[in-house]
C-alpha cells in the first residue's frame, strides 16, 4: 500500500517532464538571443581552427602594387614582431568599412600585411592609391588557394601572428573601432 | 488613409481578441450562458477586424502606395498584379499579419462548426484561441507593424526578391500557415479539456477533424515548398534538411502522430493524456518553427530579416503560450484517469508504435536542428548538422514505420494475432520483394530498397481495401456491396498510406537520377539518359521587370522530338540580382530538367538531369492530403448523422 | 548588423551565376573518381551559404573547394584524408555529418534514446494501476440478484 503515493508522485513527475524540457529549451534560446544582441554570438560566423597554431606554410606570393615584393610564410615568421595579416579585395564593400580602422592601426605603428584576395592587381592598386595604403607589405592571392589554407571564407578577415609565427587572433568581417580597442590592441600588447 | 484604417483595425483586433480570451473563459468558469454565448460573436468580430486590416494592406500593395514602408521595401510599380497581391506575405510583417488572420479564421470556424459542442467546451476553445490571437496580433501591432509610413514616399519601391516571384511560392505561405495555425484548434481543445478536467471519446471525435484538416494543409504546404525549391532554385534537389524545412517537418510529424492517436481516443477511449500532450506539442512545434525562422538564431538559407528584438518578443510569446499549456498539463493531467487497457498486439497497439516512431523521428529532427545552437551555448563549439546526419538517422526509424503502416490496419481492435494478418499480406510482401529485386538489378541497394518499400506501402493500402471488401473470399456481388459500404474514413486512410508509398517511390527515383554538366556551342548535341539534347540557340528575351537569356534545347529520342526546353537566366536590374529559370518537361514518369549556367567563348554551360519518378514526390503528398480530406468529409457526415437519423425517425413516425 | 551586410555583399556575387553549376572542365575525367569527389563534396558545408554542401552551392568559395577536393581525389587521397584536410582549415563546422565524439554522443544517440524512451514510457503507462470498477450499490446488487433469480 505504501507504494501507491510514490507511484502517484512519479506519475506527476513524469507529466511535468514536458514543461521542464520546454523551459530548458526556452532558457537556452533566450541566452543565445541575448548573446546575439550583445554581438557575442553570430550564427553565420565560423571559428578559425588556426588560432593557437603555427601559420600555414606557403611559398612567397607575388607582389601587389604599390609593393615591389610579395611575401611568404617564412617572411612572416622572420618579421620579429607581431604582425596583423589582413585579407582584402577592392570588390568587397565591408573592406571599405574597416579601412579607417586599419589606417589608424598603421598610423600607431602596427605592421599590417595585406593579401589581396581574388582581385585584379590594377583594381587593388587603384583602391590603395585613392583611399590610402595601411599595409606595410602587400601580396596577392589571385587563385585564392593560399587563402583556403588560412581557412578564409570571406573578406575581410584579419589574423594576428606573434613573433614565433603562431596565430593568436582571428577576426572575420570588418574590424570596427570597438573591436580594435577591446580585442586587437590588448592582444597586440600581450604579444609585443 | 487606407493604411491608417488598416492600422486601426489591427488595434481593434487586439482588443477584440483580448475580450475573446477573457469573457468566454470567465463565462465557462461561472457557467454563465450569456458570457459563453459571446464567444462566437467575438471570434467573428476579431476575424472581421483582421480581414479589414489585411484588406487595407492588400489595397496599399495593389495601388503601389510606397508611403507604406513595408510596400516600398518589398514591391515596385511594374510588378505583376498577382505578385502585388501575394507579395504581401513574402516579407516578415505581412506574413505575420496573414498568420494572425488565419488564426482568427480558426476561431470563427470553431464558432460556426462548433454549434454541436457543449457550450462550455466551445467557449473555452474559442477563449484559448483568442488568448493566442491576442499575443500574435499584439506582436504584429508593436514590433512588426506592416502599416508603418514612410515620408517622403519614394518614387519607386525596392522590389521583392525575384526568387519569390513565382506562382508556386505565391501560394505556399497561405497553405503552409493554414497547416501551422490550424493546429491551434486541437491545441485549444486540449487546453479546454484540461481546464474542464475531462477527456473522453467524444473529445477525440471533436479534435480529429480539425487536426486532419490542418494536417492536410500542412502536407500540401510542405510539398509546395519542396516543389518550389526543386524547380526554382535549380540545384537539382528537392529537400535541403535546412532548419526552415525542418521547422515545417516537425509539426507535420507530430501532427501525423496526433491524427493517429486521436483515433485511439475516439474508438477505444485510451491514450487520452498522451493525445492531449501531442495536441499541445504539435502547435508548440509550429510556434517553435516560427521562432527559429524569424529570430535569425539559426543558420538558414531562407531566413527572414533577422532582428533579435523580434526574437525576444516571439520567445516571450512562446513562453506564455507553450509554458501555460504545459504547466496546465503538468497540473491537471495527473487527475485525468487513465482508462482503457489494451494488448500490444492490436490495432491500437500498432497505432502506439506509429506514435513512438513518428515522435522519435520528430525528436531526432529537433535534436539535429537545434544541436549546433546548444553545442555553441554549452561548449562553445561549432558544429554543422546537415543532410548526411538526417539521412543516416531518420531512415532506420522510417523502416519500421513503413512496416507498421501496412500491418497495423490488418490488425483488429482490442486483441489481434500477428500470424493471420501477415498471412493476408503474403502477396503484398511478394510484390515488394519482386520490385526490390528487379530494381536491385539496375540500381544500388538503397534506392532498390526504396522501391520495395514503396511497393509494400501501395500494395498494402490495396490490401486493406481488399480485406475490408472480403474480395475473393465471398461472392463478387457481396464484395462489391461491402466495397460500397467501406466508410470514407477507411478509404482516406488507405489513400493517404498509398500516397506515402508514391512519395517514397519518387524519393527512390531521385536517388538514381542521372545528371551531366556540359559546355557546348549552339548546334552541338549531347547524350544523357537515352535522350539526345541539342542546343539550338542562345537568345535574349525581355521581360516586364527583368531581362532574360534563354537557351533553346531540343530533346529527341530515337529521332523523335520529345521536348523543346528553354532554360534561362534572368537578371533584375532594380534588385541587381539574377535568378535561374529552370526548364522542366515531365511525363509523370520522369522529369527532363535543364539549367543554363554561364557562357564562355560562345559555349553555354548546361546542367541536364533526367529525374526518374521525380513528380511522384509531390504527387504522393497531394494524394496524402486528398486522403486526409476524404476522411474529413466522412467525419463531418458522421457527426451530423445522429441528428439526421433522429429527424428521419421523426418523419417516419 | 554590418557583419550581416558583409555577407549579403559577399553573397551577391556568387548568386549572379547559376546555383552550383560548375565548369565541366573542372570535373574529373574518370566518372568513378568524379562520383567519389561528389560524395565527399556532399559531406562538406559551403561556409558562406548556410546548410548547403559545396556540391550544391554556386558560391565562389564552394567552387574553389570543389576544385580542391577534386585535386586531392585525383592525387589518390582517401576520403577521410580529404575531410581531415578540410577540418584542419575550417574546423568541424565544415562537416555536414558531425564527427562522433563526446560532444556529439547525445546527437548520434538521439534516435536510440528517443525510441528507448518511447518504449519505456509505454511500459510505464501500461503498468499503471487502473482504478478498479466501483463496487455495486445496494440497488444494483438487488437488481443483479433479481436477474440471477429469473
Amino acid at each position: 500500500m505504501s507504494g501507491l503515493p510514490a507511484r502517484g508522485l512519479s506519475r506527476r513527475a513524469l507529466l511535468g517532464i514536458p514543461l521542464l524540457a520546454a523551459a530548458a529549451a526556452g532558457g537556452g534560446f533566450y541566452l543565445l538571443l541575448r548573446r546575439m544582441e550583445a554581438g557575442r554570438y553570430d550564427p553565420h560566423a565560423v571559428d578559425n581552427p588556426l588560432v593557437g597554431h603555427p601559420i600555414p606554410e606557403f611559398a612567397a606570393l607575388p607582389a601587389q602594387a604599390p609593393a615591389e615584393t610579395g611575401f611568404g610564410s617564412a617572411d612572416l615568421r622572420a618579421a620579429g614582431r607581431p604582425v596583423l595579416v589582413n585579407f582584402f579585395a577592392s570588390w568587397c564593400v565591408p573592406c571599405r568599412i574597416e579601412h579607417p580602422s586599419l589606417m589608424a592601426l598603421a598610423k600607431s605603428g602596427v605592421p599590417i600585411w595585406g593579401i589581396a584576395y581574388k582581385d585584379r592587381s590594377a583594381d587593388a592598386a587603384k583602391l590603395l592609391d585613392e583611399d590610402g595604403n595601411p599595409y606595410a607589405r602587400l601580396a596577392r592571392d589571385e587563385s585564392g588557394r593560399v587563402s583556403i589554407d588560412w581557412g578564409l571564407y570571406g573578406v575581410p578577415e584579419t589574423f594576428l601572428i606573434d613573433r614565433g609565427g603562431i596565430v593568436r587572433g582571428h577576426w572575420a568581417g570588418p574590424l570596427s573601432e570597438d573591436t580594435v580597442r577591446d580585442e586587437v590592441s590588448p592582444l597586440l600588447r600581450k604579444y609585443a | 488613409m487606407i493604411p491608417e484604417l488598416g492600422h486601426f483595425a489591427l488595434a481593434l483586433a487586439v482588443v477584440i481578441a483580448a475580450a475573446q480570451a477573457i469573457l468566454p473563459l470567465i463565462g465557462a468558469h461561472r457557467r454563465d450562458a450569456a458570457l459563453m454565448a459571446s464567444a462566437p460573436a467575438l471570434a467573428f468580430g476579431q476575424f472581421l477586424a483582421l480581414a479589414l486590416a489585411f484588406g487595407a494592406l492588400l489595397w496599399s500593395s495593389v495601388v503601389s502606395d510606397f508611403s507604406v514602408y513595408n510596400i516600398a521595401e518589398n514591391s515596385q510599380s511594374v510588378k505583376p498584379l498577382l505578385y502585388k497581391i501575394t507579395g504581401i506575405w513574402g516579407d516578415h510583417e505581412g506574413s505575420i499579419l496573414l498568420w494572425c488572420l488565419i488564426l482568427a479564421i480558426c476561431g470563427a470556424l470553431v464558432g460556426v462548426f462548433g454549434r454541436a459542442l457543449p457550450a462550455s467546451v466551445r467557449a473555452r476553445v474559442i477563449g484559448v484561441l483568442g488568448a493566442t490571437s491576442a499575443g500574435f496580433v499584439l506582436f504584429s501591432l508593436t514590433v512588426s507593424n506592416p502599416f508603418v509610413r514612410l515620408w517622403p514616399p519614394p518614387l519607386e519601391g525596392h522590389g521583392m526578391n525575384p526568387l519569390l516571384e513565382d506562382p508556386g511560392l505565391a501560394f505556399h505561405p497561405p497553405i503552409l500557415y493554414a497547416g501551422y495555425v490550424g493546429f491551434a484548434i486541437p491545441f485549444a481543445f486540449a487546453l479546454a479539456a484540461l481546464i474542464e478536467g475531462r477527456v473522453d471519446a467524444a473529445w477525440g471525435r471533436w479534435v480529429r477533424p480539425w487536426a486532419l484538416a490542418a494536417w492536410a494543409f500542412l502536407t500540401g504546404g510542405i510539398a509546395l515548398g519542396s516543389w518550389w525549391s526543386y524547380y526554382v532554385l535549380g540545384w537539382g534537389g528537392y529537400w535541403f534538411w535546412d532548419p526552415v524545412e525542418n521547422a515545417s517537418l516537425l509539426p507535420w510529424l507530430a501532427g501525423t502522430a496526433l491524427v493517429h492517436s486521436a483515433i485511439v481516443v475516439e474508438k477505444r477511449d485510451a491514450l487520452k493524456i498522451w493525445t492531449v500532450l501531442l495536441a499541445i506539442g504539435t502547435f508548440s512545434m509550429s510556434l517553435c518553427g516560427t521562432f527559429l525562422v524569424r529570430s535569425g538564431i539559426l543558420n538558414s538559407v531562407h531566413a527572414f530579416a533577422n532582428d533579435p528584438a523580434r526574437g525576444v518578443f516571439i520567445l516571450v510569446l512562446l513562453a506564455l503560450v507553450i509554458g501555460t499549456a504545459l504547466a496546465l498539463f503538468a497540473w491537471r493531467a495527473p487527475s485525468l484517469l487513465p482508462t482503457g487497457i489494451f494488448a500490444p498486439l492490436s490495432r491500437e497497439g500498432a497505432l502506439v508504435l506509429n506514435n513512438i516512431l513518428l515522435c522519435s523521428i520528430a525528436a531526432v529532427v529537433f535534436t539535429g536542428t537545434t544541436y549546433p545552437l546548444f553545442a555553441q551555448l554549452l561548449a562553445g563549439a561549432q558544429l554543422s548538422v546537415g543532410a548526411p546526419f538526417f539521412n543516416a538517422t531518420v531512415l532506420p526509424l522510417a523502416i519500421p514505420l513503413f512496416a507498421a503502416m501496412v500491418v497495423g490496419p490488418m490488425l483488429s481492435w482490442k486483441r489481434a494475432a500477428l500470424a493471420p494478418a501477415l498471412m493476408r499480406l503474403w502477396w503484398v510482401a511478394l510484390a515488394a520483394l519482386a520490385i526490390g529485386l528487379i530494381a536491385s538489378l539496375r540500381t544500388d541497394a538503397l534506392p532498390a530498397f526504396g522501391f520495395a518499400a514503396s511497393a509494400w506501402l501501395i500494395a498494402g493500402a490495396f490490401a486493406e481495401i481488399v480485406e475490408r471488401a472480403r474480395l475473393f473470399r465471398v461472392s463478387l456481388g457481396a464484395s462489391l456491396a461491402r466495397l460500397a459500404g467501406i466508410p470514407l474514413a477507411a478509404w482516406g486512410a488507405a489513400i493517404a498510406h498509398a500516397g506515402m508509398g508514391i512519395t517514397v517511390a519518387g524519393i527512390a527515383g531521385m536517388a538514381i537520377a542521372d545528371h551531366r554538366i556540359v559546355a557546348i556551342h549552339p548546334g552541338e548535341t549531347v547524350e544523357l539518359g537515352g535522350y539526345r539534347w541539342t542546343l539550338e540557340d542562345l537568345r535574349d528575351a525581355p521581360g516586364p521587370n527583368y531581362t532574360a537569356r534563354l537557351a533553346d534545347i531540343r530533346v529527341t529520342r530515337n529521332g523523335q522530338t520529345i521536348a523543346l526546353m528553354s532554360p534561362g537566366r534572368r537578371s533584375y536590374p532594380l534588385q541587381r540580382t539574377a535568378t535561374t529559370d529552370t526548364a522542366i518537361r515531365t511525363n509523370l514518369l520522369r522529369d527532363l530538367y535543364a539549367v543554363l549556367g554561364e557562357e564562355r567563348d560562345g559555349k553555354a554551360v548546361l546542367r541536364l538531369h533526367v529525374n526518374i519518378l521525380a513528380p511522384w514526390i509531390w504527387l504522393g503528398a497531394l494524394v496524402m492530403a486528398f486522403g486526409g480530406g476524404l476522411s474529413l468529409v466522412d467525419r463531418r457526415l458522421r457527426i451530423g448523422a445522429p441528428v439526421r437519423r433522429a429527424a428521419a425517425r421523426a418523419v417516419s413516425a | 548588423m554590418i557583419r550581416v551586410l558583409g555577407f549579403l555583399v559577399l553573397l551577391a556575387l556568387p548568386l549572379a551565376s547559376a546555383f552550383a553549376i560548375s565548369d565541366p572542365a573542372e570535373m574529373l575525367p574518370d566518372p568513378k573518381e568524379e562520383a567519389r569527389a561528389e560524395a565527399i563534396g556532399r559531406q562538406l558545408r559551403c561556409l558562406v551559404c548556410q546548410n548547403e554542401s559545396i556540391e550544391d552551392s554556386g558560391a565562389d568559395l564552394a567552387r574553389d573547394l570543389r576544385q580542391v577536393v577534386r585535386q586531392h581525389v585525383a592525387a589518390g587521397e582517401k576520403d577521410q584524408e580529404i575531410i581531415t584536410w578540410m577540418v584542419s582549415r575550417y574546423g568541424d563546422f565544415v562537416r555536414l555529418r558531425p564527427p562522433f565524439e563526446p560532444l556529439t554522443w547525445l546527437l548520434w544517440a538521439s534516435p536510440a534514446l528517443a525510441l528507448g524512451g518511447g518504449v519505456l514510457f509505454v511500459a510505464f503507462a501500461a503498468r499503471q494501476k487502473r482504478p478498479a470498477p466501483a463496487p455495486l450499490s445496494p440497488a444494483e446488487q438487488r437488481k443483479l440478484k433479481d436477474l440471477l433469480k429469473s
